[in-house]
């Protein structure tokens, strides 16, 4: 039980990660695996915040009559990695944009048709 | 540590990995956009259950809210409803993520417990940071210090990136703006196919 409660963390993580990584390999419309990746980046934050986290601890904020703190380093790294993150996501996006208007879809499997069969099974 | 925490952790990752399933599973592309911001958001209550209050603040602006508002504008640009036929269960995908997410679990059994003061982590750099911080630069937020004083660079990096990021949404996108001048009557995409055939 103890073993359970002190991995659970961890497994919920890596089960968000897979769900976030079968939404990437497996789902072929273009916004949705977007959603995927950032599901998949979450995870990686939430497993760093979990790892970070100290029983007793407070946040890291010195104050009077607190000792234990959280350990702040973890967070600065997640605090760097959403930002960036979503500095990532809006490029993705606009990719995805620029698909639209030039296939006229932004589903995966329909786009590698076009390029396999060229231009006259479009015509 | 107290029940009714873990009781709070373990009720908020449940629901979360149920949003996850829930995205996963939906085909209606403003669905997946919504339950994608409830998904951050959710993230943003946990961080702040388990004491990572700027993560928490930074994942509620951002991730939550930014985040969203750029996939609804995407959803919007490219009046995309719901997936093309949508699949429900591909076989060969989901089994090299249950492969993958097994070993994982099996590489999560000899890490240290959540929560433990005595993890490595916890013991190595960061308690030098808790002691001397706020007396070295003044600021009572760790977090706040370390980002802006000690890593100030890395910081300055990421802004880099961010400044990147937005010019190169600016190229891409503006560039499609250009293209479609030319054309006589163009009111939207749809032409280009047009033009294409």
């Amino acid at each position: 039980m103890e073993t359970v409660i002190g991995l659970f963390n961890y497994w919920i993580v890596i089960v968000l990660m897979m769900a976030g990584f079968y939404i990437v390999i497996a789902q072929e419309n273009m916004i949705k695996k977007m959603v995927g990746l950032s599901i998949f980046q979450v995870a990686v934050f939430v497993f760093y915040i979990s790892m970070s986290n100290v029983f007793g601890g407070t946040a890291p904020i010195a104050a009077e009559g607190f000792t234990l703190y959280s350990n702040p380093l973890p967070h600065v790294l997640i605090l760097t990695a959403i930002v960036v993150g979503v500095a990532t996501t809006a490029l993705g996006l606009a990719l995805i944009v620029r698909i639209k208007e030039e296939f006229g879809t932004i589903e995966d499997d329909r786009i590698r048709d076009m390029e396999e069969h060229g231009e006259e099974s479009e015509a | 540590m107290n029940p009714a925490d873990i009781f709070i952790d373990i009720f908020l990752l449940l629901l979360m990995a149920a949003v996850a399933i829930a995205i996963v599973r939906s085909h209606l592309m403003f669905a997946v956009v919504m339950l994608s911001g409830i998904f951050s958001l959710l993230a943003a209550v946990l961080y702040v259950h388990l004491t990572a209050v700027d993560v928490a603040f930074t994942e509620a602006a951002v991730g939550a809210g930014v985040s969203t508002l750029l996939f609804l504008a995407t959803l919007a640009l490219t009046h995309v409803n719901v997936e093309e036929k949508h699949k429900p269960v591909r076989v060969v995908p989901l089994v090299i993520v249950t492969a993958t997410g097994a070993m994982l679990i099996w590489g999560t059994l000899d890490m240290p417990h959540y929560g433990d003061p005595e993890a490595p982590a916890n013991k190595h750099v960061a308690p030098r940071y808790i002691q001397e911080s706020p007396k070295e630069t003044g600021l009572p937020n760790m977090v706040t210090s370390v980002l802006a004083s000690y890593r100030g660079y890395d910081t300055l990096g990421e802004v880099v990136v961010i400044f990147t990021a937005g010019a190169g949404v600016l190229v891409i996108l503006g560039r499609s703006r250009r293209r479609r001048r030319p054309g006589v009557n163009d009111e939207d995409g749809d032409n280009l196919e047009e033009e294409r055939a």
